[in-house]
């Protein structure tokens, strides 16, 4: 892809331009690596208690296919939006990184709230984490990936002032890059939650 | 709003009161707290200190500071031992009673693995690993410093269980339902939670950055068919930590969940499984014994190979040995718990697994033998350490495999046979792997070589202890001997047994004071390391002078093949000429505030969960985050280059020629 950007040989896009870019994203690459088992044990210990509500009730009773199909959209839409703006930022064009990067925000913080809503009803039908085995599992794996969203969203804005008075060099860059993994990287843990929780949980 | 700010919680659990033994801790804390004050400001250090030490994001002065806290662990781990000891010299003692002595047992086994021996190690890598694969730092020197602050932040916290809150006290592996709100409730527990959850996060930090080092920083030439065994081994572990650490983290953070907030993830009552603990706290544990006997192994292999002047035989096959130990150590976690009710499909199949571990590990002590074999070896004291960890680490292994076996575990799990083995695995191995790299890289350190016939005294005292303290467990164990009890009656043929361990103990706490004193004794009086090479090494850590300078090389090295220093001093020898080089200014990364003030937030943080504070809680939370976008925002500007004439200055007086 960089190739058609540049005839060059050894072109590389800003954020890698300096060794501390590459090492800092590689060290990021292993991050999330490290983010993937953490999310796998919730996962696993989310499918050992599943079937354990202790006499409440079950995911087929709580989950609403309309608000997580929503809370879907949302957040495959905002991986997309945020592709773009990573792509806009490597064509030098602020226009384009703040526009896309700001729907990406408005697109998360869309899911967050409908993910605090629906938590919040939840906790309204008695129905809170610590009813059951399975609601505590549930809602720690979901709230984890809905932390990650959270502190997803405080980082890009962060990134955005800086780019802000900064505009693109290669410390902006990279963060730019760094965020925009993160924030795919959520979507992929999303697509998981939405399968085999959710899924699988109204089936 | 007002009822959250100024709710304080176990009020009645604030200090620990009752014993003549903790009001003594007390003062003894509060003198010391002064004394060091009194010191700091007197002579006008508290500049130096701030400076040189805890901003420091040099990786030579963090593998210090980690020494340095290792070493006082060991010291309070070691007191934790000998207290055991003197409470089983003789049948119905009283000297602890039950409660106090659950406490003393796991803080034993917590602070020996997760305060003393993963800060020895990691204290090891950071001084040796930039200048083994000629780097000038780690890839992430201001992470490096998170990590260790981190670290410290949850020791810190760990250890003021004793006299704020009572210590933990459902053993190292804290088991549910034991270590669950409804059997254990006040802070003790919490204490074990929070300390290991912000020191474990500094371990996976520690992970990915030498992952990043080793992989991204070799000098040029170096391919990874050329490095030194050591950061083959630490590669190696990296990956292991990066694998294992989440896990732990999830672990501690659904318990802490459960006790703190209610939920039921190990609960009976609300459909939680207890089980699910055990498996996910070996998930966790058992690569984590891995983690801390690969690097051990690396050290070995290093010190083998210099001392016996040879290179070390079996190179590749080593690193396969290793790198099939690594895969295995996350597929025999059952082997824990045979005895909890998995069926014979489970247990055997883990059994297999775990005898397989043998087969690398053999290999391995094949390999050291062969080193061994027609070199001219050289008692020097950390050969002496690496000599004696084959016999030990052997006896322990052997005894591994017998408790592989899944139906013969049935009569030794959780007795004394069982604590045998792991310390003769665990000291064997990792206590004689640190302290054999310690004085191996004390010259490197601090410029002067500990005296060796110190040395051999601590080797000798220690040794011979260890083996008395710990045979005896073998054999009470067979007999029947159950761990973690704190006092027997009579008559059951223990006796003689386990006085004779306790002697050991004491053996080994000589063994260690004399070490300590060696060190205080050589820096008055040992002899100085001038030429940075003081054993004759094999590996490019030893072209550098003792201490490095700040940039480790002025030049950074080019690599023609394995122990590329002993390519390069053979070259020299046969007088091929050196290339002229070029100086250049060199970039470094500046001191940073952030590691320290972030990991004092934690601290908080993690003393207000304890107490289920929660404000506190949110304060210390909120604060280390205000720290990291500070940190984010302030994200350049961060090197500065050390110019050509300051290089060359400290190089001529080091005594080189550029």
């Amino acid at each position: 892809m960089e190739t058609t950007t540049s005839t060059t040989k050894g072109y590389r896009p800003m954020e890698y331009a300096s060794e501390e870019g590459r090492l800092k994203i590689f060290g990021f690459w292993i991050f999330l690596g490290a983010e993937i088992v953490l999310f796998s044990t919730l996962f696993a210990t989310y499918f050992v208690l599943v079937n354990q509500t202790a006499g409440g009730p079950s995911g087929k009773e709580l989950f609403e296919i309309k608000i997580f199909a929503m809370e879907t959209f949302l957040l495959l839409t905002s991986s997309f939006t945020c592709g773009l703006a990573v792509l806009a930022m490597r064509k030098q064009s602020k226009r384009g990184y703040f526009g896309w990067m700001g729907v990406t925000l408005l697109l998360g913080l869309g899911f967050l709230i409908l993910e605090i809503e629906e938590f919040a009803m939840l906790v309204e039908m008695n129905a809170g984490p610590t009813r059951s085995a399975f609601l505590s599992a549930f809602f720690t794996l979901v709230g984890t990936h809905g932390i990650h969203v959270t502190l997803g969203i405080a980082w890009v804005t962060g990134v955005m002032i800086q780019v802000w008075k900064r505009g693109f060099t290669p410390v902006t860059s990279r963060k730019i890059f760094m965020t925009g993994l993160y924030w795919h990287f959520l979507d992929v843990v999303w697509i998981f939650l939405f399968s085999t929780i959710y899924l699988l949980g109204v089936a | 709003m007002k009822d959250f700010l100024f709710n304080f919680k176990m009020p009645e659990y604030f200090f620990v009161t009752g014993d003549p033994l903790i009001y003594g801790a007390y003062v003894s804390i509060v003198l010391v707290s002064l004394g060091i004050l009194f010191v700091l400001t007197y002579y006008k250090k508290w500049g130096w200190l701030w400076r040189e030490w805890l901003t420091t994001v040099d990786h030579k002065k963090i593998g210090i500071l980690y020494l340095l806290a290792a070493l006082l662990m060991l010291f309070r781990g070691g007191v934790d031992a000998i207290l055991m000891r003197i409470q089983l010299t003789a049948p119905s003692l009283n000297f602890l009673d039950a409660d106090h002595y659950n406490q003393i047992f796991t803080t034993h086994g917590t602070i020996m693995i997760l305060f003393m021996a993963m800060p020895f190690l990691i204290g090891l890598m950071n001084i040796a690993i930039p200048l083994q694969i000629g780097a000038r730092d780690v890839a992430f020197p201001a992470l490096n410093a998170v990590s260790f602050w981190m670290f410290a932040a949850g020791a810190m916290l760990f250890n003021i269980s004793f006299v704020l809150g009572g210590s933990p006290d459902a053993g190292w592996t804290s088991y549910t339902p034991l270590a669950g709100n409804a059997l254990d409730p006040g802070p003790g527990q919490n204490y074990y939670l929070l300390g290991l959850q912000i020191s474990g996060i500094g371990t996976l930090v520690t992970g990915i950055n030498f992952l990043v080092t080793i992989l991204k920083m070799r000098a040029p030439g170096m391919t990874l068919w050329k490095m030194p065994l050591f950061s083959w081994s630490t590669l190696i572990t990296s990956v292991i930590i990066i694998f294992a650490f989440p896990v732990l983290t999830i672990a501690l953070a659904l318990l802490t969940l459960d006790r703190i907030f209610g939920f039921h993830f190990f609960t009976l009552a609300g459909g939680g499984s207890p089980m699910m603990w055990a498996n996910l706290f070996w998930i966790w544990g058992h690569p984590e014994v891995y983690i801390v006997i690969l690097p051990a192994f690396g050290l070995f292999s290093e010190i083998f190979s210099t001392f016996a002047r040879k290179k070390l035989f079996g190179y590749k096959a080593m690193v396969f040995s290793m790198l099939s130990i690594s895969a295995l150590s996350f597929i025999v976690w059952v082997h824990h718990f045979f005895t909890m009710g998995s069926g014979p499909w489970v247990n055997s199949i883990f059994s297999i697994t775990t005898m397989l571990i043998a087969i690398p590990t053999g290999v391995k002590v094949f390999n050291w033998l062969f080193t061994l074999y027609k070199g001219r070896i050289e008692f020097t004291t950390p050969m002496l350490w690496a000599l004696g960890f084959i016999p030990v680490f052997l006896c322990g292994g052997i005894t591994g495999v017998m408790l592989s076996s899944a139906p013969a575990d049935y009569q030794y799990h959780n007795s004394y046979f069982l604590i045998g083995h792991f310390h003769y695995v665990l000291i064997g191995g990792t206590v004689y792997g640190c302290i054999a790299g310690l004085i191996y890289y004390w010259p490197k350190m601090f410029g002067f070589i500990m005296n060796e016939r110190l040395g051999k005294w601590a080797f000798w005292w220690f040794t011979i202890g260890f083996n008395m303290c710990f045979i005896p467990m073998y054999i009470v164990g067979l007999k029947g001997m159950t761990r973690r009890m704190y006092t027997y009656p009579a008559g059951l043929g223990w006796e003689s047994w386990n006085l004779i361990a306790t002697i050991g103990a004491f053996g080994m706490g000589i063994g260690f004071m004399i070490l300590v004193w060696n060190m205080y004794y050589s820096f008055r009086k040992g002899q100085r390391d001038t030429t940075g090479d003081p054993w004759n090494g094999r590996t490019l850590e030893w072209m550098t002078s003792s201490p490095a300078a700040e940039y480790n090389f002025a030049i950074i090295p080019k690599v023609k093949g394995l122990d590329a220093f002993h390519l390069i001093k053979k070259e020299k020898a046969a007088g091929v000429k050196e290339e002229e080089v070029e100086l250049k200014p060199i970039h470094m990364p500046k001191g940073e505030a952030f590691p320290v003030v972030m990991s004092g937030f934690m601290f908080i943080a993690g003393f207000g969960f304890v107490f289920e504070w929660l404000q506190i809680g949110a304060i210390g939370v909120l604060g280390s985050i205000i720290t990291m976008i500070w940190r984010s925002f302030n994200d350049y500007d961060r090197d500065y280059y050390i110019p050509v004439e300051e290089v060359r200055k400290t190089e001529l007086a080091a005594g080189r020629r550029v």
